[in-house]
This record gives C-alpha cells, sequence and structure tokens, in this order.
C-alpha cells in the first residue's frame, strides 16, 4: 500500500535519463503492474523501487538489460494498458540465447521467473502478441 | 487486487531463437533497472548462511566535504552502510547512518521530501521494521537521484551508484574472504554493471568530468570491469576475490578521503 501510495505521489519521474511528467498511460501501466507484483510480494519477494516506461508494437519487443545475482530468484512483471490485448515476457542471457522461464499470462500483464545460476547481465524483453501498439511498464521482484 | 499464483496459468515458456548481437547492444539500459541495489547483492550473500554483517560497519565518515562530486559518491557509500545495518537488524547504527545521509544529501542541497525520509528511517529503525527500511533506503536513493536531477544536477545521480556499488562490493568481497564459498563467491561477476557505470561516468559534464577525483573512479572502474569478469558459471578463486577486494577498497578510501583539489 505504502508503494502504491508513493507511485500516486511520482507524477515526475526519471525516464530515459531525463526529468519529465508521466503521461496518464504510463501511470495506469505502472498501477496495473504493481497489482500484479503483489502475489510476489506476499510470498517474500521485495519490489525493486524502479520502472521502466515505454511503448511496444505489434510484433516488436522492447529489451531492458538487467543484471543479476546468482543464487536470487527473480520476477520480471509488464503490464500493458487496455489498447493491449496480449504482451509476453520473456529472458534472454548475455549472448542472447532464450531461458527457460516459470511464467503467468493474463492478456495485457505477463510475468516471468528466473533463478539465475551464474551472476551477470541479463535480457528481459517484453512483447506485444496481440492488440494495437500501447505502453507498458516493466519492474522486478528478488528474494 | 489480490492475485493467486496457484491458480493462475504457470507453465515453462518455450524457447524462442537467440537474439542477434546488435539487438543486444540496443538494449534499454538505465540506472533504475540496470544497476543492481545494494539489496539485491546482500541478499544473493544470505543465500549459503547469514555474513557477519555488524564486521563490515566501517568508522563514521566525514560530513564535511565541500566538492559535490565527492559528496555524491559518500552518499552512495553510505545508503550501501544503511542496507547493511539493515541485514544486520541493528536500530542504532540504522539511525546514525540515516542521520549521516540526511547531512550529506542537505550539503547538496536536495529536496525537503528526501530530508523528511530521515524521519521514517528513525521510526521503522525504532520500530524494528526491516523490510520497511530496505522499501525505505531504497527509496531514499531514489528520492535523492530525481532531487539532483530537478536541481539540474544529472551528472551526480551516476556517482550515487557508483559509490553505492563499490562499497557494496567492498563489503561482499571481504565477507567472501572471511569465509570462502563458491556460490557466495559466484555472485561477484558483475563485467556489465561496471561496464555499464564506466560509460555513464565518461559521459559527464568535462568540468566535473575532470576532476581529479572523478578522474580516478573513471580509471578504477576499468581496472575493476576486468577484476569483475570470471567465466560465466564458474565461481572466482580466493585469490581473484581477494585482488577484487583490493581495488575496491582502495577507491573507496580514496572516495572517502581524497582531499578536494578542486
Amino acid at each position: 500500500m505504502k508503494r502504491f501510495i508513493a507511485i500516486l505521489f511520482s507524477a515526475i519521474i526519471v525516464a530515459g535519463g531525463s526529468l519529465r511528467a508521466e503521461t496518464d498511460e504510463e501511470v495506469e501501466a505502472h498501477k496495473l503492474v504493481l497489482d500484479l507484483t503483489g502475489a510476489f510480494t506476499n510470498d517474500g519477494f521485495k519490489l525493486r523501487d524502479g520502472h521502466w516506461t515505454g511503448t511496444v508494437k505489434p510484433r516488436e519487443r522492447a529489451l531492458i538489460a538487467v543484471n543479476l545475482y546468482a543464487g536470487n530468484q527473480y520476477w520480471f512483471s509488464a503490464a500493458a494498458n487496455s489498447k493491449a490485448k496480449k504482451i509476453a515476457v520473456e529472458l534472454y542471457d548475455e549472448t542472447g540465447r532464450a531461458l527457460t522461464t516459470d511464467s503467468y499470462n493474463d492478456g495485457e500483464r505477463a510475468s516471468a521467473g528466473f533463478t539465475p545460476s551464474s551472476s551477470g547481465q541479463y535480457f528481459v524483453s517484453v512483447s506485444l502478441l496481440e492488440g494495437e501498439p500501447t505502453t507498458f511498464c516493466l519492474v522486478y521482484s528478488y528474494k | 487486487m489480490m492475485l493467486c499464483l496457484a491458480s493462475a496459468s504457470i507453465a515453462s515458456a518455450t524457447e524462442p531463437a537467440p537474439l542477434p548481437p546488435d539487438q543486444l547492444a540496443k538494449a534499454i539500459k538505465t540506472d533504475s533497472l540496470t544497476i543492481p541495489t545494494p539489496g539485491e547483492l546482500f541478499a544473493a550473500l544470505e543465500k549459503p548462511g547469514k555474513p557477519d554483517w555488524a564486521g563490515q560497519y566501517r568508522t563514521p565518515i566525514p560530513m564535511t566535504y565541500r566538492n559535490r562530486a565527492q559528496i555524491a559518491l559518500n552518499l552512495g557509500g553510505l545508503i550501501a552502510d544503511g542496507f547493511i545495518a539493515v541485514e544486520a537488524q541493528d536500530s542504532q547504527q540504522v539511525k546514525n547512518i540515516g542521520t549521516d545521509i540526511i547531512k550529506l544529501a542537505k550539503a547538496l542541497g536536495v529536496s525537503e521530501n528526501v530530508l523528511s525520509r530521515g524521519n521514517s528511517i528513525n521510526e521503522f529503525a525504532e520500530n524494528s521494521e526491516w523490510d520497511a527500511l530496505q522499501e525505505e533506503l531504497e527509496a531514499t536513493q531514489n528520492e535523492v537521484k530525481s532531487s539532483m536531477q530537478s536541481h539540474r544536477d544529472q551528472d551526480l545521480v551516476i556517482l550515487v551508484s557508483v559509490g553505492g556499488w563499490i562499497r557494496g562490493t567492498q563489503v561482499v568481497s571481504a565477507s567472501v574472504i572471511k569465509n570462502y564459498d563458491e556460490q557466495s563467491a559466484k555472485v561477484l561477476r558483475q563485467p556489465a554493471v561496471v561496464n555499464f557505470m564506466h560509460s555513464k561516468v565518461n559521459e559527464i559534464g568535462e568540468e566535473l568530468r575532470n576532476e581529479p577525483l572523478v578522474k580516478d573512479v573513471s580509471a578504477q572502474l576499468a581496472v575493476i570491469e576486468k577484476l569483475t569478469s570470471f567465466q560465466t558459471g564458474k565461481a572466482p578463486t580466493l585469490d581473484e576475490i581477494r585482488k577484487l577486494n583490493e581495488a575496491v577498497t582502495k577507491l573507496m578510501e580514496e572516495i572517502q578521503n581524497k582531499a578536494d583539489t578542486k
């Protein structure tokens, strides 16, 4: 709840290295993804206080670099606004090889769970499988 | 909204084709997701067994810095110290560090929002609310960065992240040296993080980039990147970790003690 209130107050965000106001669509996507991560928080995962908002078109992917630690468990979650019908979250290692993950898909919301055995750089892919170009928000949880 | 994962459609995803290198090179890299927090690093270190966090405390650092780059770097280090105190579940240490964080933040002229975080940190520490404290430290760090950006101190943001990462790596490498095991040692493989921070430091404004401390940090990050480039999936040796610890300790001492030569 505390985190949700923080979101409401953070109408100003750091995005792409510059300070700008979040659009309504970004705020909506952020709210939706925080709803999704509640389940992970209840399971002992900590939600990282950082997020990425962007846009994605049909049959395109947005790729975000993250650095993970061996031994930790991670869930990467994304939500898009109502223009999206179905999105997917996938994970790739530093060579671009797709990783097998646990996955959760529910239309415009999706998550991928992964426990790395090697520390280092990984890539999170958010793609739009069905629907119109949309704004999405990506966050991650760890424990 | 409550989501019950047990009833959700959980399945193993099928493997798509490998991504081409040019696509990987264009991936979005952002301070808010690409650089891990000290909390993530410490969570991984705790998996094989709880380290002696209190044994990693350091003596209080000066609060009299005048150089803004040096303040930003030390602020990052102090926030990492805050995470250590939370892991140690040491209320008094959390409060002491919280006070120092606010003092350094004030020296940078950050917003009132940040300053009010000090009260929250004290309150959570009094009540031993460790999860809330960790969230509050992360939020404080992000608020400091947002405030820097709104005060046109954008270039200082990466220095806060660098300071936090260096201090976190110093503590974790020292802890692994004390009680070596392969699983713990593996967390220290982070060449891409160092590469990203180094590239961001090289992008900052010329005046700040030419300050002696920032030049030293940039040069040392190049060395540290090599020292964290362990083979994928293989644990670094004790000797490799000692070398990394020596490098980050030397840099942390410089960040803490370098006289203002501006």
